[in-house]
């Protein structure tokens, strides 16, 4: 009830998650190349298949050159990938019987972050994995989850503890050959979380990751995989913050969703990596491969994201709707301010038949910052009754930001029906005086103006996330008007 | 409670308001009547603090203090309320959020706590009630596809959960059935009281056969130009506009 007085709260503060924490790490050294891929490997002490299966991304990746995506509608001086560090890890003692046996100083950073790893926990029905530059340090919930057969783990956990269901499904949905950074990442990732709901089981509480990127001069690469067997259903979350540093960090992550027959996943983002300062230095690199698979019949899934921060994003949760009567769902605010640039959107394939989809795409510019939807609705040829609605939206705030929409669409089948609508619009001044007149400040009266233009995504968000999602428009959007 | 005195305004170098005089004291009705162009929304504007205007002279005193040098949200916080001509529209955000969000503002620069939820509802309630107001209407998006007479409710309806002490009611019968501009009149005077004002800015006389106003004035050209009772209007509306520029323009000729 009273998210206002929250917003006006924070509206006055900046990147409040751009602490450094004081922890040991654990380095690779610079670099990549197979021995920095192999020491990953061995630092996880993986199997040989695994070793294998990297060091074949590896080979695919070097073999692409530098090669990166240039289709996008954002501007950066080359990466160079032999400058960053692949792996760092938190030394702390292995084997932790409890959360309490955590290193204080990390203990003290989730705190900061305002992410309780206690299990007190219990009581807002969310499991948290957290994951601190490029490893899990501790995941909440295991066990009560456990007695329904819900495996929720890090993906370092999952490798030894569950070969077989990673073997079967890694690399399935995003294979090691899609994507630039799809194939960087299943070389060097180093943690990220799995999840796996066995069938009929519905996941009685939210499961959570936090990322925190720490280091200097590291890139976090995680990778995540969610399975969802027949009839089960998962919410999922993850959040995202970082350091404020002058150098740009990368973050190449990738995120596979399989939803088997009649399952369901919904998977949010609030994403608040360090964007830069107001003059466009530092920040992170946000360049990350997310997409699910509808495997089975009358599955859904469920993407929904925030995206506040991050110097460039670059990311497209797509479905692909293999089985018939399956269900595919994107909605998106995206944010950017100063001098961040973001090109974000979705794919949805629909390859089964009456499969459905809808897009909500909700892009705030402010500052000098360039905010573009890239959307793909695929309709293949035995698609029959395809269905897809998509609606963009472009809030513009000032006149030096700007709103760009690229919509393809394909279809291959004449049954198909397929539904575009795009508006932009500017703040107007007319709402904001408006605001005023009624006694509302200026800044107050932004939030609530964009949140009201967020209102139908924001909605999709699990209850106490949706208000953090607020605030964070409202901290981003800080001065932007006036 | 209100002095206007000698104020000249304009917008982009044009000078709308040519030197306006005006005493307002609480518990008076003023109407503010003219033809189009006169300057009548400008004053209301003006009075609000919209940007578009620029004041180039003159002053306007609110209980004392300078009106002109506080930005609109502090004149709201003062007690200065707007029924705008054209309430605008904010998708997404509900009336009921947006009106719970101008209540505490207004408390938080009178240095109040903010109201609980509870009795917020509570006073939703009651002003419901007195001002025929459904419910459903305020958990709608601001504005967003109200009809005009909805649109007008609302404004009313806000300032009823707002108690300003100077309400100006820019046009509100603009767009109105008779029905409508009674609902409207009866809401408007149901909040009047012995501390409180009402300048009501109307093209027409109707409105003024349901709020009544202890002072008629003629905006012409940017003046005040005749000031009188409630028969000004009823004078004006049997004869129209045209006998008082006639007027007018032969004395300025004269004058020239």
């Amino acid at each position: 009830m009273n998210e206002i007085s929250t917003i006006e709260k924070t509206v006055l503060s900046e990147y409040k998650y751009g602490f450094v924490s004081d922890i040991e790490a654990d380095e690779a050294p610079k670099g990549l190349n197979e021995d920095t891929v192999r020491f990953i490997s061995a630092k996880k002490n993986e199997p040989q298949w695994m070793l294998e299966w990297r060091l074949k991304a590896y080979r695919h990746w070097s073999r692409l050159a530098g090669e990166e995506p240039k289709w996008p509608n954002v501007k950066y001086p080359p990466i160079n990938y032999q400058d960053i560090i692949y792996y760092s890890a938190p030394k702390q003692k292995v084997d932790l019987n409890s959360l309490d046996e955590m290193d204080p100083e990390l203990r003290r950073t989730f705190e900061k972050l305002g992410i309780s790893l206690n299990e007190q926990k219990r009581l807002t029905g969310v499991a948290v994995d957290a994951v601190i530059d490029s490893v899990s340090i501790g995941t909440t919930f295991k066990v009560q989850l456990a007695e329904l057969g819900v495996i929720f783990c890090s993906m370092s956990e999952a490798i030894q503890e569950h070969p077989e269901l990673v073997k079967q499904y890694l690399g399935t949905v995003v294979p090691i050959t899609d994507n630039y950074f799809a194939s960087l990442n299943s070389a060097v990732f180093s943690d990220g979380s799995f999840c796996y709901i066995p069938k009929g089981v519905r996941c009685p509480m939210e499961l959570s990751t936090y990322f925190r990127i720490n280091a200097e001069n590291t890139g976090q690469f995680e990778r995540t995989l969610i399975v969802a067997e027949e009839g089960s259903y998962v919410s999922y979350l993850e959040g995202c913050t970082a350091p404020m540093r002058d150098e740009n960090q990368l973050h190449a992550a990738v995120v596979e969703l399989v939803a088997l027959d009649r399952a369901e996943i919904k998977y949010s983002t609030v994403q608040n990596w360090y964007p830069g300062d107001k003059e466009g230095k530092g920040g992170i690199y946000n360049f990350v491969t997310k997409r699910g698979i509808c495997r089975g019949e009358s599955s859904k899934i469920s993407w929904t994201q925030v995206e506040t921060g991050s110097a460039i994003t670059w990311k497209y949760p797509s479905v692909i709707l293999k089985g018939d009567n399956s269900v595919g769902e994107f909605y998106s605010v995206a944010v950017t301010n100063n001098h961040q640039q973001a090109d974000t959107g979705t794919k949805m394939m629909h390859l089964g038949k009456n499969t459905k989809s809808r897009i909500v795409s909700k892009g705030i510019s402010a500052g000098v910052s360039n905010n573009s939807y890239r959307g793909l609705v695929h309709v293949s040829k035995k698609a029959n009754n395809a269905r897809n609605f998509s609606q963009c939206d472009s809030l513009l705030l000032g006149d030096k930001c700007g709103a760009h929409t690229f919509p393809y669409i394909e279809v291959k089948n004449n049954s198909a029906i397929v539904e575009h609508e795009a508006t932009t619009s500017k703040i107007g001044e007319d709402q904001i005086f408006y605001c005023n007149q009624r006694g509302i400040d200026t800044e107050t009266a932004v939030a609530l103006v964009v949140n009201g233009f967020a209102r139908e995504v924001m909605n999709q968000l699990p209850m106490e996330f949706a208000i953090e999602a607020q605030k964070l428009l409202a901290i981003s959007l800080e001065g932007s008007v006036g | 409670m209100l002095t206007i005195h000698n104020l000249h305004a304009g917008i982009e170098g044009k000078e709308i308001l040519n030197g306006i005089n005006l005493e307002i004291k609480p518990g008076e009705v003023h109407a503010i009547m003219g033809p189009n162009g006169s300057g009548k929304s400008t004053l209301a504007s003006v009075l609000a603090g919209r940007k578009d205007f620029e004041v180039t002279e003159g002053s306007v005193e609110f209980f004392g203090k300078d009106l002109l040098g506080m930005p609109p949200e502090k004149r709201a916080g003062e007690g200065l309320f707007l029924a705008f001509q054209y309430p605008v529209e904010i998708p997404g955000l509900s009336t009921t959020n947006f009106i719970k969000t101008a209540v505490n503002e207004i408390r938080k620069y009178r240095g109040e706590e903010p109201m609980d939820a509870l009795a917020f509802l509570k006073l939703m309630k009651e002003q419901m009630a007195m001002m025929d107001i459904d419910q459903s209407l305020l958990s709608r998006s601001l504005n967003e596809g109200f009809s005009g007479g909805e649109k007008k409710r609302n404004e009313i309806f806000q300032m009823a959960m707002l108690k300003p002490k100077l309400a100006i009611l820019d046009e509100t019968d603009s767009g109105l059935d008779i029905d409508a501009i009674r609902i409207v009149a009866n809401g408007v005077n149901k909040l009047r009281s012995k501390d409180n004002a009402v300048l009501v800015v109307t093209h027409y006389q109707r409105l003024l056969d349901y709020i009544i106003p202890d002072f008629v004035h003629v905006l012409y050209n940017g003046r005040i130009v005749r000031s009188g009772s409630k028969k000004l209007a009823l004078e004006l509306e049997e004869k129209g506009y045209d006998f008082i520029k006639n007027e007018i323009d032969v004395s300025e000729e004269v004058n020239q």
